[in-house]
């Protein structure tokens, strides 16, 4: 059985920023495994221009932002297998993979940082009624078929969901000479990013119906049309509502899911709110050894987050392999005498869930999302009911990240915190 | 000149094709669709019955009790998945249980075998997530779970090696009697002679009998909606989980699949499409409504997908399979409903029996009876399955992760007898698609495979045949 230090399963983003993270911190011993042809993950499928702002200091297309993740990665001299795919983790850190060249093999690693990233929730989950013809697709499957394979889906498009992969790919079917009738959306706000509405909606006059949904599919082989409805506040659709579109595809963009396969035959237990791992301030999840960063731990809408992140979650699966503390320890047990973050009024899930106050340095970023618009608000932290500290916002929405820090002189003042409690107050 | 025309290739018109082909005999099959099992075979329960359900003397009941016992070895024999899960009629309401005693006892007249009712505690022990309000249940172990494509698929092929021939997208138009026979022409204006026809259209099954015979039939598509769960709620329940057939009509199953999810369904509803598979809001509602008469905290969330299809409702709710009076040589199988699928085996070797005395067949000395499916690496051992990827190191590439397809298999689904041409015809085959994600990550990378295997352009690659084109090519 080949040993590693470290073993990372994914090399897109997340992969890449967590394995040259770890390698810095003098961890020579590093596999990355990625199951398609190159590095990058989704990056390379992702041709528009916005990544690395936070990063670079710079407008980089998907492909340019990988470039200088992988060239990193090179240049650390850091191993990776393409064309890999691991189809089991167990709970000892034992990384079952296959691929052409060597078959099916069994490694063994002091630490595994998980970085698969999501996938998409496909029409099935949502349960739109109607035929099944051809020409219904996710957007990122729409994506790879037009950015990496050259392939137009179809000339005349109806979008439902307003996630930033649909609204990318409103603009992007419109570029290559499709017309684009109309992005609809379930809820009464987008899911994606504002300025991807102005850049790819407003810009090209393609109009966002809120509140809407799709209630019916039409055509036997090739799709020939939907409805759309509005629903209500529930959700639900409002008979007499109804629109006709007479359209070849429809673009699925309506959510994300971390892909936790792996993640569940490592024993890690998952949040229900993010889909992802519990995690701690180190990244690690409840499995001793097992870490994770980036979309496979919650999506985000920005990559730059996710490279701070897997960095982060890097350097702490260096710290872990170097301070030996390999073996079988019961992280859940350890987790009970952390402080517990705690999701309060206005707030769906916090990353990470627990605390070990000391071992905080400086000071720890606490991701969160929003259940609802909030508008000139403030972000307050509180500990054990006590206000720590708090920041007033102009707006926030569930389609975008946000984070406040705990610092750790604030956090020394509570050392037996039991309960770190984040939550939103209208000012 | 044929000696038969079997119109259809579902898992009727394959089974009987296949019982033929035991013997030596000029015989095809016609297929509008691109694919075998493209019709009613593709979209049911996948639930291989006991034989409690029928009334007792009916064709139906004897060819049900048939074919189930039959399931296992075909299985072996033609390598498709199936297994005896048992299953659970539940009775839910105490003044009910009067009818429970009827349906076991109408079991043993059909000789079901082992059937035994269950009390409440003995059902709960075996079945944790059953209703609070369950009484009691029948239970038959010898009800059983099968994948219908892949017994339809197994058969097709099996008939295809021992010298059926397959014509595809061969739509039958016009059925005419002539002196010695039947002349049979199809959409594409291609003719078929043949001595006998063997009428095994499903919902069509009624058109093409009424062009022959001068005594009409009627078919009413029967649609059935379900709910398909994720393989995480796949262990929900072990048996299939009947509702006890009563006042809100016959009930939904909830049944683990033979692939190891979890399917919730049917609905019934006739309509007038005889292509009308479509879902709808309330088929789907209704769905997730009634699954929870018998079994509790079915995981909503866990739906992966929906689907409908049809059941060829024959008036008199019988199958009917017969030489048609005034029509010598034209033999329906019509009225293919539940318990369908399960009495296949039973019906071919019917149907071949009474086409062998007709025309005094002789027996095909060279018949194979057993077919290899395609191989699934998963279920080879470590060094096995290494020693193939080095032979072949396509099945290490995967294409579908989240049922674990490699490249190999998909290969092999293309260029096997009545190979995969679509992406459906792949994901039937190999399941690459059927996972979680829904195709969306693999389509792309069997797109590619067809496009290069068939050496055609991405355009050309169907969903599922006819206009179904997934792209409208090069940007």
């Amino acid at each position: 059985m080949e040993q590693y230090e470290i073993i990372i399963v994914g090399g897109g983003p997340a992969g890449l920023a967590a394995a040259a993270a770890a390698k810095r911190e003098g961890v020579d011993r590093i596999l990355i495994l990625e199951r398609d042809r190159e590095l990058g993950g989704i990056l390379n499928q992702c041709i528009h221009n916005g990544f690395g702002l936070h990063t670079f200091q710079e407008e980089l297309t998907g492909p340019e932002y990988a470039a200088r993740f992988i060239k990193q990665v090179q240049e650390l001299k850091i191993e990776y297998w393409l064309e890999t795919m691991v189809t089991d983790i167990s709970p000892e850190r034992e990384v079952t993979v296959v691929n052409s060249r060597r078959g099916v093999c069994i490694l063994k690693a002091d630490a595994v940082i998980l970085a698969m990233g999501c996938r998409e929730r496909p029409r099935g989950a949502l349960n739109i009624p109607g035929f099944r013809p051809a020409g219904i697709y996710t957007a990122g499957t729409a994506q790879r078929l037009v950015n990496i394979e050259g392939q137009l889906p179809g000339k005349e498009v109806v979008i439902l969901g307003s996630g930033d992969i649909g609204l990318i790919m409103a603009r992007r079917m419109t570029l290559e000479g499709a017309h684009v009738q109309v992005v609809a959306e379930l809820l009464p706000f987008s899911g994606g990013l504002k300025r991807n509405i102005v850049q790819c909606l407003d810009d090209y006059g393609i109009p966002l119906k809120l509140k809407h949904t799709v209630t019916a599919v039409r055509g036997k082989e090739r799709l020939e049309g939907v409805t759309l409805s509005q629903v209500d506040e529930n959700g639900r659709p409002i008979p007499g509502t109804e629109e006709e579109y007479v359209c070849d595809t429809l673009l699925l963009s309506v959510g994300l899911i971390p892909e936790n396969e792996l993640s569940k035959q490592a024993k890690v237990v998952l949040n229900p709110v993010t889909n992802g791992p519990v995690s701690d301030e180190s990244f690690q999840t409840s499995t001793d050894g097992i870490f994770a960063c980036g979309n496979v731990l919650h999506v985000h809408d920005l990559v730059d987050f996710v490279s701070q992140e897997a960095e982060n979650a890097g350097k702490h699966a260096a710290a872990y392999v170097r301070e030996g503390r390999g073996g079988q320890k019961d992280v859940r047990k350890a987790w009970e005498d952390c402080t517990i973050v705690c999701a309060g009024t206005g707030i769906r899930y916090t990353v990470p869930s627990f605390i070990d106050i000391q071992r905080v340095e400086k000071e720890i970023a606490i991701r969160f999302r929003v259940t609802a618009v909030f508008e000139n608000c403030y972000v307050e932290l509180l500990a054990d009911g006590q206000l720590l500290t708090r920041k007033k916002v102009r707006v926030l929405t569930p389609g975008e990240m946000a984070e406040i820090c705990l610092k750790s002189d604030e956090a020394e003042k509570y050392p037996n915190m039991s309960v770190l409690q984040i939550q939103i107050k209208e000012a | 000149m044929y000696d038969t025309v079997i119109i259809g290739a579902g898992v009727t018109g394959c089974a009987v094709a296949r019982e033929l082909s035991r013997y030596e005999i000029k015989a095809c099959v016609l297929e509008k669709e691109e694919d075998v099992c493209s019709g009613t075979s593709k979209a049911n329960s996948g639930i291989v019955h006991a034989g409690f359900d029928a009334r007792p003397g009916t064709l139906m009941a004897k060819l049900n009790v048939q074919g189930n016992r039959m399931m296992e070895e075909l299985s072996r024999e033609l390598d498709f998945p199936f297994k005896r899960n048992g299953s659970l009629v539940v009775c839910t309401d105490p003044a009910d249980r009067d009818r429970l005693t009827e349906l076991y006892e109408r079991g043993i007249k059909n000789g079901v075998k082992h059937l035994r009712i269950l009390e409440r505690e003995e059902l709960l022990s075996l079945e944790p997530h059953i209703s609070e309000e369950a009484v009691c249940a029948l239970y038959a172990p010898e009800g059983g779970i099968v994948c219908p494509f892949g017994l339809t698929i197994a058969l097709a092929e099996n008939a295809c090696v021992n010298g059926v021939e397959f014509y595809l997208e061969q739509e039958v138009k016009q059925i005419e009697r002539m002196k010695d026979g039947w002349k049979l022409t199809t959409g594409t204006g291609k003719i078929y002679e043949t001595k006998t026809v063997i009428n095994a259209a499903g919902v069509y099954a009624d058109v093409f009998h009424n062009m022959a015979s001068r005594q009409k039939i009627h078919i009413t598509p029967r649609k059935g909606e379900y709910l398909l769960y994720d393989k995480e709620a796949g262990e929900h329940v072990t048996r299939t989980i009947f509702a006890l057939p009563g006042k809100l009509g016959k009930g939904v199953l909830v049944t683990p699949t033979v692939h190891g999810n979890l399917l919730c369904g049917p609905t019934a509803l006739d309509i007038e499409d005889r292509d009308g598979v479509d879902t709808t809001a309330e088929g789907l509602w209704a769905v997730q409504e009634k699954a929870r008469l018998t079994v509790e905290h079915i995981p909503t969330k866990a739906v992966i997908t929906s689907f409908a299809g049809l059941r060829a409702h024959e008036d008199g709710h019988e199958f009917l399979i017969q030489e048609a009076e005034d029509a010598p040589g034209f033999i329906d199988c019509a009225g293919i409903e539940s318990p369908g699928l399960t009495s296949a085996p039973a019906i071919g070797q019917m149907v071949a029996n009474m086409v062998r005395n007709k025309l005094k067949l002789k027996e095909n000395k060279k018949f194979q009876k057993t077919r290899k499916g395609i191989l699934n690496p998963e279920k080879l051992s470590l060094k096995e399955r290494n020693e193939l990827i080095q032979k072949e190191p396509a099945y290490g590439n995967m294409i579908c992760r989240c049922e674990k397809i490699s490249e190999g298999e998909i290969l092999d689904a293309i260029h096997r007898p009545l190979g995969a041409r679509s992406l459906d015809g792949v994901k039937r085959r190999t399941r690459a698609g059927m996972g979680r994600c829904q195709a969306g990550f693999c389509t792309p990378k069997v797109m590619e495979i067809l496009a290069r295997e068939q050496n055609i352009a991405w355009e050309e690659i169907t969903k599922k045949g006819g206009k179904s084109r997934m792209v409208i090519g090069e940007k």
